[in-house]
């Protein structure tokens, strides 16, 4: 049986993304122990809410090393929503705080305007398209979390800030939203960061949470 | 031009998925599990549910339907009804909500939005109102799904919601609610084309030119459809079909 280890460091709802791991059979420990976190078979590291909370709730449990450190073990990582902003370096959300340092870059805010100058709604909120990456032409989604998966397949995105890694190579999907790209998907080795909730788009989403199991 | 949501609405009372018109004259339709199952299934793009009863009762009575909702439906879930304090909010969340949608407590006490949203993101906080039509132009929300009237005029509301926090309106016309006779469309297009957030427009869907009206004239970023699809006039998977030929972006591949 896959073992599926959550990060719970203080921020609402886990019981969606359990529960979608769940639905694949996987056994689910939600913990803030850093020994745990350290000893995962998978780490997910979910998030919803403001950076520097979220990164506080780490630093008080004394479990960001901890998961830098997995980070470096070769082992599956998924970080969802600010859970992938928070494997930057940092972000511009209410001043620059500095985050796990997974993935080199930072997290900006998405503009109030789109590229054509006109005003647009931000948070980009609702479903949106996966796409390749312009800046990463060489990108393959066979042997990722993305095996399956068309171009084109929509999941549910709901963000106002949004990571660009320095290096190009670091971008697994990207989506457009105001005429411009986004990352929807960050990934290093095993490390992943979705943007969107895979656990909340659907059967697509769902094959993504079972394609990381198979990782 | 971005994906327009298609958002199934369920309305409870106990436990049971109910319809009415104009929100009055409540009919039992089913089970709400069995109901929002099928239209996960068919590709409804989220779930709205609302207890109905839950200002009456000072309590929204939703904790286990949403559990097992959750459980197996994995969509975003809004939920509604009776919310008065940010441990309703918390408990809520817990069971597997993702927003949550306020009315009749939002317009006794604003402060209310505002806290919720400095809590849990903008993005979890949905404005609800239900508006009712004075004359051209001027509506007034209701409250108590319906029952009482606040008073207050639906666009100035709106617009203070977004400025407290609110992240989206779901925006109820109650005249049009439930008579299968079309959308309000100068109400939806007031509220979403002055305001930064997008509206839910929910009441009036009979036919797919509706649909489309609401969407191309509204400029509602999001549709909510019970009647249709609780009695089966149209499929999801059939509206989103032909919305996608009359050239509006919808996700198809949900099923």
């Amino acid at each position: 049986m896959k073992s599926v280890t959550i990060i719970d460091y203080g921020i609402g709802n886990l019981f969606s993304v359990a529960r979608a791991f769940e639905f694949f059979d996987a056994k689910i420990q939600i913990s803030d122990d850093p020994k745990i976190i350290l000893a995962a078979e998978r780490l997910v590291l979910p998030g919803v809410g403001a950076f520097s909370d979220a990164m506080n709730g780490l630093c008080n449990r004394n479990i960001t090393a901890a998961a830098q450190r997995y980070a470096e073990m070769q082992r599956p990582f998924l970080g969802i929503c600010l859970g992938m902003q928070m494997m930057m370096d940092e972000s511009d959300e209410f001043g620059t705080h500095k985050g796990l340092g997974l993935i080199k870059g930072r997290v900006e805010k998405i503009p109030d305007i789109d590229a054509d100058g006109k005003s647009h709604k931000v948070p980009h909120v609702g479903w949106n398209n996966l796409l390749f990456p312009q800046t990463n032409t060489a990108v393959h989604w066979e042997n990722t979390v993305l095996k399956g998966l068309e171009e084109k397949t929509s999941v549910y995105f709901v963000h106002s800030f949004t990571p660009v890694p320095d290096n190009p190579q670091n971008r697994l999907a990207d989506t457009v939203y105001g005429g411009r790209s986004v990352s929807a998907i960050i990934y290093r080795d095993y490390l992943y960061g979705c943007q969107f909730h895979p656990e909340k788009s659907g059967p697509m989403g769902l094959k993504i949470i079972k394609n990381f199991l198979a990782i | 031009m971005h994906n327009v949501r298609l958002i199934a609405r369920l309305d409870i009372k106990g436990p049971n998925l109910i319809k009415g018109v104009h929100l009055e004259g409540l009919r039992v339709i089913g089970s709400p599990q069995e109901y929002a199952t099928k239209y996960y299934q068919m590709g409804a793009d989220e779930l709205i549910y609302l207890d109905t009863v839950a200002s009456l009762y000072g309590r929204n009575n939703l904790h286990e339907i949403v559990k097992s909702a959750a459980s197996n439906i994995f969509i975003p879930l809004t939920v509604g009804g009776g919310i008065r304090t940010i441990d309703d909010i918390t408990s809520l969340l817990r069971v597997g909500a993702d927003k949550i949608a306020i009315n009749t407590f939002a317009t006794k006490q604003p402060s209310l939005l505002q806290e919720a949203a400095q809590r849990f993101g903008s993005q979890c906080i949905v404005l609800s109102i239900a508006a009712k039509k004075i004359h051209p132009g001027k509506w007034i929300a209701l409250t108590d799904n319906g029952r009482e009237n606040s008073g207050m005029d639906v666009l100035e509301w709106a617009h203070q919601g977004w400025k407290l926090g609110a992240g989206e309106i779901l925006l109820t016309s109650v005249d049009q609610e439930g008579t299968a006779s079309g959308f309000d469309c100068d109400l939806v297009n007031a509220v979403a084309s002055t305001l930064p957030i997008p509206v839910i427009a929910s009441g009036g869907m009979g036919t797919i030119d509706h649909l489309e009206a609401v969407i191309k004239c509204g400029k509602a970023d999001a549709v909510a459809l019970a009647h249709v699809l609780h009695y089966n006039k149209f499929t999801i998977s059939d509206i989103k079909h032909e919305m996608i030929a009359r050239g509006i972006n919808m996700r198809s591949d949900g099923k």
